[in-house]
């Protein structure tokens, strides 16, 4: 039955244009207009118009002038409340998309910038992947509306449509339209959960613990790619979750100089993974590195910046 | 296979703190619109379940509990039953839906719960008007909307809460916006011939003349200052002592009640007549078919028919204020001929009742013999000189009434004067009838109408006269003519807050200008006034097709007058094009008119040959112009305000050659 119905409503937007040209991506800023809104009555609209209707028979029957008068006043209310409904839509801009971070799987936070123009839009909806966002606009204001996108793989995800609707004022009527921005999001690949810590040439195991200092400093909660040793079992067994012994840093720390000819036995994904892994441990534990790519070559750095235009690289990986 | 994802029920939004209120607010205000005609303890255990209601969801949150909601809706419908006597109807139909709209409230607790309270509070406040059609009542109704209105405003989400009062703004003026389109909807919308189904109205208790009266029981009409109908004349208005409004005859005595006899002397009674007067009258429901009409009434008007002593009878009950014209004769001769069924009917007695009277009027028959205007005089003169006094409220009368008031109390108002009187002439021997109706009026002349209150109720005598036929006579002018007057209230002397004077009687007799607008526009706007409504534009045929095009058409005209409100933006200012223009102007004072094809680069340059003494300035206006112009997506606000500052500091100096 649902399918059916899809199945109708692809045929329908094939055969519409209208239904279908702003299903296409279009470049920013995307502005709402009368030939792309749409307005059907709610199912309470619907209700409220039987409502409507047997008061006006009712008024009818029985000769009742003033009943009829308010009948009246109540169905041009509602018709009214149909052109307000459009309004409300009418003339909004999505301007930019501000796009955060996420690695494959989780979701990944938008942020639309929209603008109103001249007027007040009231109650505005912003849907996305079943998620619903409202929001409202004074008149020459903008404001930003997060919205999350789910993402599944690596690289470059295109933004799915976004659905616009409003049922203000009455929620008689349903007004809506689809924004369907040209924009891609770069989606981060997701680390290994587990492995090896990175070989750095000319160092020997011995010489990185040595490095890594001896005294606890602190404990903390446990992250992937931790080494087992570190975990602090018995404090641990206390708490729900793993906790680890976070050793002081050494004074002068080791740069970590991450190479994707380094991992000629995995293959290209489960390369990235890693590398992505080992540059999440870089930045936690605030270490220098720098990422050689077959394409891309980053030199050392650390901080957050550095960790994103990292993880951009990776995700860009063919 | 069938998905049962259709069916899957969203996860309800809560309501908000302020949108419930607002509902709270609603059925309060459709509980006080329903509050006149339901019983004042009803009402009372509504409002003070409502109250408990929101303290309970306020402090406490949640809905009521299910044990509670149950014996809730069997206690409604058990005090309707209990009540009313039954569930149908309208008033205890009202009752019930009042009552289910307050209980509604106990299980309010999503968003779609306050829509169908707040639909339903729409059509509540429309049945509180099948029993108050008044403008007030309609106002206040229509004020009802209001926050029911908010209430589904507030249902939106991302609406910033504002104050109580401030929500109900925007209720008003979308209300104020189609107030123009209800109005054409009203003009035009078809009405029903007949009714689809019953009339709603069974008898009501309606203050107003009954078809009986006995002398003695209270007459609470008195004092009632209602309306009972507005008349217009098309000439002069009779004078004030020729304003008898005749409703209801009545032949039938009992000894203690006068009565309408039905079905006798089906023919309307022969009439002649000499001068006509054309008026017309909108008379207040009153819940009885008779039309009052002043004198005899010549022509029935439609839908009403003569009854056997030439009163003007509707076929149904008045249960809406309607609006009749009629022509009756002030100089006329009713039945002069009276046959020998009517002469017994207009001297039947009941027997073994009021001894002394018959007997007094056995006195003066035997003392005037054959000259019936003396009798009438002599029972005149004993009204005038025996004692007598008007009073609204006289002692009360025992099993013989008339002779009680005759030779025991003495005082009275229209009713002892017109029985007494009645029971005398036919005792002797003249043919007697009471009549009852109204007498005087208020002369609106602001409005230029005649306002009958059922204050003015009034009641008199008619006797037959040989080759005068009925002929009205009014004893109770006799004691106190000014009754005729004044009225009942200023003839009793009774000192009331609406004393007949000062700036209160102009205020209310304004009012009453409004509400007989109300009346006969609003209420009284029937197929036939629909009818006239479209004659001057050519329309002679209204039937419902062409009314349905009609609405049709403003409907179309009214949705293209939104959508271009709807669609209409302002044109973007351009600041910088306008700066432009301004220098473009100035320029043009000194014969440097920017032409069509040229550009900004070109014109600047040869403004500047033009006027080789502003070079420097020209030519930095034209590089911010031009920078201004194509160096950005939009140049920022305020470098486009320094370019039309400069732009208005340059005073082009022509050259002297």
């Amino acid at each position: 039955m649902l399918a059916a119905l899809r199945r109708f409503q692809a045929g329908a937007e094939r055969r519409l244009p209208a239904l279908t040209r702003y299903k296409r991506p279009e470049n920013l800023p995307i502005a709402l207009h009368r030939r792309r809104i749409y307005i059907v009555p709610t199912a309470f609209g619907a209700g409220f118009t039987a409502l409507l209707f047997i008061m006006l028979i009712g008024a009818l029957n029985y000769a009742n002038n003033a009943a009829l008068l308010l009948t009246c006043l109540l169905g041009a209310a509602s018709s009214a409340s149909m052109l307000i409904a459009f309004r409300s839509l009418n003339g909004l801009r999505l301007i930019s998309i501000q796009q955060g971070h996420a690695i494959a799987g989780e979701a990944l936070a938008l942020q639309l910038v929209f603008e109103g123009g001249e007027r007040a839009h009231a109650s505005v909806h912003a849907d996305l992947d079943g998620h619903t966002e409202a929001f409202s606009l004074a008149p020459r204001e903008q404001t930003l509306v997060a919205l999350h996108v789910p993402t599944l793989q690596r690289g470059w995800q295109p933004l799915p449509r976004i659905k616009l609707w409003s049922n203000w004022p009455l929620g008689l009527f349903h007004a809506w339209s689809w924004i369907h921005p040209d924009q891609a999001v770069l989606v981060w690949p997701q680390p290994e959960t587990g492995g090896p810590p990175p070989v750095l040439p000319g160092e020997d195991g011995q010489r990185q613990r040595l490095h890594h200092g001896e005294d606890v400093a602190a404990l903390r909660d446990y992250r992937a790619g931790d080494p087992q040793r570190h975990i602090a079992w018995k404090v641990s067994a206390r708490h729900s979750n793993l906790l680890v012994k976070d050793f002081e840093q050494p004074e002068s720390r080791q740069e970590w100089r991450l190479d994707w000819r380094h991992l000629p036995q995995l293959s290209p994904e489960a390369r990235i993974s890693r590398l992505a892994r080992w540059l999440g441990e870089a930045d936690a534990l605030g270490r220098t590195s720098s990422l050689w790519l077959p394409d891309e070559e980053i030199p050392l750095g650390h901080g957050h910046n550095h960790y994103a235009r990292c993880m951009n690289a990776l995700a860009r990986m063919p | 296979m069938i998905t049962f994802s259709l069916f899957h029920r969203k996860p309800r939004p809560p309501l908000g703190a302020r949108a419930f209120d607002l509902l709270c607010l609603t059925v309060l205000v459709v509980l006080t619109a329903h509050t006149p005609h339901l019983p004042v303890w009803f009402s009372g255990a509504l409002v003070l379940v409502l109250g408990l209601r929101w303290w309970q969801r306020r402090k406490l949150g949640g809905r009521a509990p299910l044990y509670l909601k149950l014996p809730l809706i069997a206690l409604l419908s058990a005090a309707v039953i209990f009540h009313y006597g039954t569930l149908f109807g309208r008033e205890p139909g009202a009752a019930l839906a009042v009552g289910l709209l307050v209980l509604k409230l106990l299980e309010t607790e999503a968003t779609r719960d306050a829509r169908v309270g707040a639909a339903f509070a729409c059509f509540a406040l429309m049945t509180a008007l099948l029993f108050d059609q008044g403008m007030l009542a309609t106002l206040l109704v229509a004020l009802g909307l209001l926050p029911a209105l908010a209430t589904l405003r507030a249902l939106e989400p991302a609406h910033g809460t504002a104050s109580l009062p401030r929500e109900l703004l925007p209720a008003l003026g979308l209300l104020g916006v189609s107030l123009p389109l209800a109005l054409l909807a009203f003009l035009l919308l078809p009405r029903l011939s007949s009714p689809l189904w019953g009339a709603p109205n069974p008898p009501q208790a309606r203050t107003g003349l009954s078809d009986d009266m006995a002398p003695g029981d209270s007459f609470d009409l008195l004092t009632d200052d209602r309306p009972a109908m507005r008349v217009s004349f098309s000439g002069a208005p009779p004078a004030t002592s020729r304003r008898y409004f005749r409703a209801y005859v009545m032949s039938s005595f009992d000894g203690r009640r006068w009565s309408q006899l039905a079905g006798l002397d089906p023919q309307a009674p022969a009439i002649e007549h000499a001068e006509t007067i054309d008026y017309t009258i909108s008379l207040e429901a009153s819940g009885q078919r008779v039309l009052p009409a002043l004198d005899v009434p010549i022509e029935a008007p439609a839908h009403a028919l003569f009854g056997p002593d030439r009163e003007l009878l509707a076929d149904r009950p008045i249960n809406d204020s309607l609006t009749y014209s009629v022509r009756s004769a002030l100089n006329y001769r009713l039945q002069p001929q009276l046959s020998e069924a009517g002469r017994r009917l207009g001297l039947q007695l009941p027997r073994d009742f009021n001894p002394q009277a018959l007997a007094l009027a056995a006195r003066w028959r035997a003392r005037y013999g054959a000259n019936d205007a003396a009798v009438i005089k002599a029972a005149l003169n004993l009204f005038h000189d025996g004692g007598f006094s008007y009073t609204l409220s006289p002692a009360p009368l025992g099993r013989n009434s008339v002779d009680d008031f005759l030779f025991a109390t003495h005082e009275g108002f229209c009713q002892h004067y017109a029985s007494a009187f009645t029971v005398l002439m036919r005792a002797a021997g003249i043919p007697a009838r009471v009549v009852t109706g109204y007498q005087g009026g208020y002369w609106n002349a602001l409005g230029n109408y005649l306002l009958v209150r059922q204050s003015d109720a009034h009641a008199w005598s008619e006797v037959w006269l040989p080759e005068r036929g009925w002929t009205r006579v009014d004893p109770t002018a006799a004691v106190r003519p000014e009754r005729v007057s004044l009225g009942a209230a200023g003839a009793s002397g009774a000192a009331s807050a609406w004393s007949p004077n000062g700036w209160w009687l102009d205020l209310r007799n304004r009012w009453d200008i409004v509400n007989r607008w109300w009346n006969q526009g609003v209420i009284g706007f029937d197929a036939l006034r629909q009818h006239g409504l479209l004659t001057p534009f050519g329309l002679r045929d209204t039937d419902p097709g062409t009314l349905g095009l009609l609405l049709a058409i403003v409907g179309t005209l009214f949705a293209a007058i939104g959508l271009v409100w709807a669609l209409w933006t302002r044109p973007p200012a351009d600041p910088l094009r306008a700066a432009m223009q301004s220098l473009e102007r100035r320029l043009a004072a000194v014969d440097v008119a920017r032409r069509h094809s040229e550009g900004p680069q070109h014109f600047f340059s040869r403004a500047a040959r033009a006027l080789p003494a502003q070079r420097v300035e020209l030519g930095r206006l034209m590089r911010t112009y031009l920078e201004l112009r194509y160096a950005y997506d939009e140049p920022p606000a305020i470098l486009v305000k320094n370019f039309r500052r400069a732009v208005q500091d340059f005073r082009p100096r022509r050259m002297v050659k």
